[in-house]
């Protein structure tokens, strides 16, 4: 009697136990983007009580939404290419060579910086056009087609510009328009840039096309099964080849960014822009096999880098300990979306 | 009787292979006509001619009387021809209302729907429920499930679902039964017979005889690229059926060709 009584508590328990793990799994199903938020409220939430007001300061909030704008706008092509079950290795190059584009030339053809500005956007979506081009009609795999376009962009980069910075003094005189991400405000101590601003609306606007427009579900299914949706009436090709463009488009406008954010145009800046961007996607729960995810997940996994270089930083640790931790969360988040991937039966 | 599809002197080659061999085929309004053949006798690939995967070499596809040229399974199935692949063609990470609309997505009515081309989620969500409760397999709980967390046979009906919703002439299925449990066959079998119901005519093609032999008004016994008979469930057996698609037993010569 006894003992089955007890069985039957245990078993209760434990059917509660699997029920409650099946509605997390369900909810991380509907909603990928709770896991990096949860992570970056804890450590905002535990460096914060920490460090006190030291981090705890619209500043200091502010200046990460600033240090992360670069990886935020790049990790935003990268969302849409992975969601394809892609990868984009040349989004830094693209960014990079097309900044580079922009200063070179107002100051060597002397064009309006207006016009410069539109030629560098121009270029950066031809690249990803290309790529999107290879990637679609000639089916060739996207990481070999964006590694040999990432060195062919920065050897371009390097090459054309014959490696030579132009100073911040000069474009401030001259094109200040190139330098306008950089412009700064001041909200009751909270610093923004325009770049920031721009960052958060572009992820906000590429939240609703992927969530409310026919197009952002087609990069979902697209991504998820190819064959399927070309057989559901999906035009695959153009998924594909729009969505390197938009890339390429993207990580152009943040080539323009990192002229606001460094001041000069240097054709060695953003290097780590590919891994940076990766990062945030993996750890923001995008699936790398494509199909799941979602881009605010992306933002808060950039944020999360943001939060644990400076809180890490104000702390006095070695910067190591931020590769060691963000390694971490790489491996738990993969961890994390293979399980979410397993189907609940 | 006008059929609704029919082909004429269809010819297919793959390098050396004739897949098609002046191959003739017709289907009625409002029945189900079951196409059966060993391995390799090219019923995939007549079908794919018929559903716009495959452009024939040589010959006619002519829906209600017309000639019709696919070029591809969009073509088809903008002409009213659905087809539910063996696989299912199916996104398993999104919503069944996602995937019933995928390609054919309703936008919102107004300046929200032109100008920031919104979907219309809730109008596609009612719509499905609805194509799914008609066709009684509504003990899907939430329209919004990710099709990946159904069971094969509910998975199934929502291809099947998906198809009659919008197939409005003709319904071709690929084996949907093969990858399926007794009482799950059971169900998609009830399926095809209320699409039937509908007055939609359906191409059923599938190994498993007992399933054609149910369902099926007429049969098309498919060999070496080409129509060997059409029969009547009633007038053979089940062994018949496979002697004739085997080479084993010839068909009396009153059913050869035309039927």
């Amino acid at each position: 009697m006894v003992e089955n009584a007890t069985e039957d508590i245990h078993s209760e328990v434990e059917s509660d136990h699997n029920s409650f793990i099946r509605k997390f799994h369900h909810v991380l199903h509907q909603t990928p983007a709770i896991v990096p938020l949860i992570v970056l409220s804890l450590s905002i939430l535990v460096f914060g009580l920490l460090l006190g007001p030291k981090f705890f300061s619209p500043f200091a909030l502010t200046l990460i939404l600033q240090q992360v704008q670069i990886v935020g706008i790049v990790g935003a092509a990268q969302t849409l290419v992975i969601l394809t079950a892609g990868i984009d290795l040349s989004v830094g190059a693209i960014m990079v060579f097309s900044s580079v584009i922009m200063g070179q030339f107002t100051f060597r053809y002397g064009l309006p910086p207006t016009v410069a500005v539109a030629c560098g956007l121009l270029c950066g979506s031809l690249i990803g056009c290309i790529n999107g081009w290879l990637v679609a009609k000639m089916k060739l795999p996207p990481f070999i087609v964006t590694l040999g376009m990432w060195q062919i962009a920065l050897a371009a980069n390097f090459l054309y510009s014959a490696n030579e910075t132009i100073r911040s003094q000069d474009i401030a005189a001259d094109a200040p328009l190139l330098q306008i991400f950089g412009t700064k405000f001041n909200i009751g101590g909270a610093v923004f840039t325009y770049g920031v601003i721009f960052m958060v609306f572009l992820v906000l606007f590429l939240a609703y096309v992927l969530k409310h427009t026919a197009w952002g579900r087609h990069v979902y299914a697209v991504g998820d099964d190819r064959e399927a949706a070309g057989l559901s009436g999906v035009n695959v090709n153009f998924t594909l080849i729009s969505v390197y463009t938009i890339a390429g488009l993207i990580c152009a406008f943040a080539g323009w960014t990192l002229i606001g954010r460094i001041g000069s145009v240097s054709p060695t800046s953003g290097q780590l822009a590919n891994i940076e961007s990766i990062t945030a996607v993996v750890i923001g729960g995008i699936s790398l096999f494509g199909g799941r995810g979602s881009i605010l997940g992306m933002f808060f996994g950039a944020l999360i880098v943001g939060v644990f270089s400076l809180g890490l930083r104000l702390m006095g640790a070695d910067a190591q300990w931020t590769y060691l931790l963000i390694g971490t969360l790489i491996i738990v988040a993969v961890a994390l979306d293979q399980w979410i991937r397993k189907v609940a039966s | 009787m006008e059929p609704i599809l029919a082909a004429r002197g269809l010819v297919k080659r793959f390098g050396r292979v004739t897949a098609l061999d002046n191959c003739d085929f017709e289907l009625y309004p409002g029945e189900i006509l079951g196409v059966i053949g060993d391995n390799g006798a090219g019923k995939s690939t007549l079908i794919k001619s018929l559903s716009g995967a495959e452009i024939p070499d040589e010959g006619e596809v002519f829906l209600e009387g017309e000639a019709v040229n696919f070029s591809s399974p969009i073509d088809a199935r903008k002409a009213g021809i659905e087809t539910v692949y063996q696989t299912l063609a199916m996104s398993p990470a999104l919503a069944i209302a996602d995937n019933m609309f995928m390609g054919r997505e309703i936008r919102k009515k107004g300046l929200m729907g032109q100008l920031f081309r919104k979907l219309d989620h809730s109008k596609m969500q009612k719509i499905a429920h609805q194509k799914l409760t008609d066709l009684g397999i509504m003990t899907i709980q939430n329209i919004n499930q990710a099709v990946e967390t159904l069971s094969g046979g509910q998975r199934q009906g929502v291809a099947v679902a998906r198809a009659a919703a919008f197939g409005s002439k003709v319904i071709i299925m690929d084996e949907p039964t093969a990858a399926l449990g007794v009482r799950e066959s059971r169900r998609v079998l009830d399926l095809i017979l209320d699409v039937k119901s509908r007055g939609i005519p359906i191409i059923l093609i599938s190994h498993n005889m007992p399933h054609v032999f149910e369902v099926s008004d007429r049969i098309h016994i498919h060999r070496l690229g080409r129509r060997l008979c059409v029969i009547k469930p009633d007038d053979f057996s089940m062994s018949d059926a496979v002697a004739f698609m085997t080479g084993a037993k010839k068909p009396p010569s009153e059913f050869v060709g035309t039927a």
